[in-house]
């Protein structure tokens, strides 16, 4: 079991940043932290796409006149960086939004803010 | 021609940039470029819908790499339904918008990227594109949602965001899990990898709970709703009357997709538990909507959880997968669009007309605005089922299908749900029709000299000003109603009942595309 996880620190590593994050966004009373929460979650994610093309004695998959052998799968290092710039412009927006609820209310705790409008 | 599949996303993006840049000139020719650019998508979406219809399957690859490697649009029978629904709808809701508002060259930027975002869903072949156009959707709607004024849009954007990129990200880790099993990211090369791994390999089981749970996240399937009676409520009404119609129905019709196209009725049958525990979640999702919608004040938050039940419904037929019940899932889910959007402009209008934006704001309407008071009623009564409006023939397959599948739990779900429906749209009918108009409000009093105007008056003067105060910072301030939104409200209506009359032909219709669907 324990060389399972060893050898497995990949997936491990995985599975800690989307409980992190899930914890993170649920847990936390503070906007910010959540979106940063939501952040790690979706990191999780794109480890575990990039663990997944690794290729054991793998070579970076850059062809250099015919001879290859054995390469890494370049194709989940696409996806996520369509992902990731996904990830960036979710973070901007949800950030200008958390610009407005501040100036609107003048708070980031999530607790005083259902206070606040309870009495809207 | 060949090019109609990939022009459906690149004209809406286009003209988005451009009605963002014309719209720094002058605000109304925003407007008129996105008028152009829906009109334009409306007669692609046709063109398209009728060569689909007429010569079967059309496929387009994406910068001419050939299917399982590059991207593919693939346009059957559904997903042509599906374009021509999000091209029609948008162009309702432009027009209604000329009159609502939000009028910011941003709005109609966001506006048409939507339309791109739920395009490229509805025809996409490739299961990581569908992500990529599932956050385009999603990040268009939260940016529209977020453009009501006040506080209360922003709260709603935010939650809708935060939820909806947990959403996208638990879609995006099954289809991670599928690629690992079948190293493919297009649809039709992964459901014939997906048979060749086998149906009860855990890897395809964690594949399908993930992205039906993500897909569910954005069509709003109890009890994984919480973000979506916020955000409409917070959204303007325009905004409200098109996410409503279209986000989830796109999301629900991306659960079909990839549940009948990718899986396969083959991998429901092998593993019954899985297909037995998205019908109970469906089911539950048509009870506790309902039960929710009914204990709401609020007309657009009880619009909102009546989403929750009919989605509920939507999902629990394409999960039974036989041919009739998904003829009925797909009926229900286009009638669905129709009709909420309707209800949802109806309510915004009526908001502009009086500012009754709660149940008991609604009483004696009837009196007060009968031609809005009508509409909202039958357009309510389509939702309950009452034929032959479209409400009726979507019930009466998914009913129908159930009974044939011996699914005996969901019948009795589906003519309960029928009860529930009507629950919560009995209240408002009878607030608007046998109950008197109320005496005016202390708001009214504030703002009218004579309290008793509006009732001397018969409600037909504009009454400006009224819904100020009762809007409370939440959806965009009440915008002067014309007799040209009437008329569409009244259009939008006629159609949702009509519709129910060509129902049956396009069932047939459908029934077409659908044997190498269901029986590969």
């Amino acid at each position: 079991m324990i060389d399972l996880l060893l050898t497995r620190y990949n997936y491990v590593a995985v599975a800690l940043l989307l409980g992190i994050g899930v914890y993170m966004m649920i847990e936390n009373a503070n906007l910010v932290k959540k979106v940063i929460g939501m952040n790690v979650f979706q990191t999780g994610i794109f480890l575990f796409f990039i663990t997944t093309a690794y290729v054991d004695g793998g070579n970076p998959p850059l062809v250099k006149g015919g001879q290859v052998g054995e390469y890494a799968s370049p194709l989940p290092h696409v996806l996520i960086l369509t992902a990731i710039v996904v990830g960036v412009s979710l973070t901007a927006v949800a950030l200008a939004l958390i610009v407005r609820i501040y100036a609107e209310y003048g708070t980031l705790n999530e607790n005083v803010l259902r206070e606040v409008r309870a009495d809207e | 021609m060949s090019d109609v599949p990939a022009l459906l996303v690149a004209v809406p993006i286009v003209a988005g940039v451009v009605a963002l840049v014309v719209g720094q000139w002058r605000d109304r020719a925003a407007w008129a470029v996105a008028l152009v650019a829906s009109a334009a998508q409306v007669v692609l979406a046709g063109s398209l819908a009728t060569t689909v219809f007429r010569d079967g399957t059309v496929s387009y690859e994406v910068g001419n790499f050939a299917a399982p490697y590059g991207i593919e649009l693939v346009v059957d029978g559904l997903s042509a339904s599906v374009a021509v629904l999000v091209a029609v709808v948008a162009l309702g809701v432009l027009v209604y918008s000329r009159v609502s508002g939000p009028h910011t060259p941003a709005f109609h930027a966001e506006y048409l990227l939507l339309v791109a975002g739920l395009s490229g869903m509805s025809i996409t072949g490739d299961v990581f594109n569908l992500y990529v156009f599932l956050e385009i959707t999603g990040l268009a709607a939260y940016a529209l949602v977020a453009s009501g004024d006040g506080g209360r849009a922003a709260v709603g954007a935010l939650k809708y965001l935060i939820v909806g990129t947990v959403g996208a990200s638990l879609y995006l880790l099954g289809v991670g899990y599928a690629f690992v099993a079948t190293g493919t990211l297009n649809m039709a090369d992964m459901s014939a990898k997906l048979a060749e791994v086998g149906y009860a390999d855990p890897l395809v089981l964690a594949a399908f709970g993930l992205i039906v749970t993500g897909l569910a996240v954005k069509s709003a399937i109890f009890p994984l709703h919480t973000w979506q009676p916020e955000a409409y409520a917070g959204a303007p009404d325009s905004v409200s009357a098109f996410i409503s119609a279209l986000v989830s129905t796109v999301s629900a019709y991306a659960i079909a997709r990839l549940v009948v196209s990718v899986f396969t009725v083959d991998f429901l049958r092998a593993n019954p538990v899985a297909q037995d525990l998205v019908v109970a979640l469906a089911g539950v999702s048509v009870v506790a909507g309902s039960a929710l919608a009914v204990t709401q004040s609020e007309i657009k938050r009880m619009l909102a959880y009546s989403s929750v039940s009919q989605f509920g419904l939507v999902v629990a037929a394409f999960a039974l997968a036989t041919e009739s019940a998904f003829v009925g899932g797909t009926i229900h889910l286009l009638g669905h669009a129709v009709m909420k959007g309707g209800l949802f402009m109806a309510a915004g209008a009526v908001a502009a007309a009086t500012g009754a934006r709660t149940v008991s704001e609604y009483r004696g309407l009837a009196s007060r605005r009968p031609v809005l008071a009508g509409s909202f009623a039958v357009l309510a009564l389509a939702m309950v089922g009452v034929p032959p409006a479209v409400g009726f023939v979507g019930k009466w397959y998914i009913a129908l299908a159930a009974v044939e599948a011996e699914a005996w739990s969901i019948a009795v779900v589906i003519l309960v749900s029928t009860l529930l429906t009507l629950a919560y749209f009995a209240r408002v009918i009878e607030r608007m029709y046998f109950a008197s108009a109320p005496a005016a409000t202390a708001a009214d009093e504030a703002t009218e000299p004579t309290p008793d105007a509006a009732v001397v008056d018969g409600g037909d003067g504009p009454l400006s000003g009224r819904g100020s105060p009762r809007s409370d910072g939440g959806a965009d301030g009440p915008f002067a109603l014309t007799p040209g939104v009437v008329a569409l409200v009244v259009v939008v209506t006629v159609t949702s009942v009509a519709l129910g009359f060509v129902a049956t032909e396009y069932a047939q219709l459908l029934e077409q595309t659908l044997p190498p669907l269901l029986s590969p």
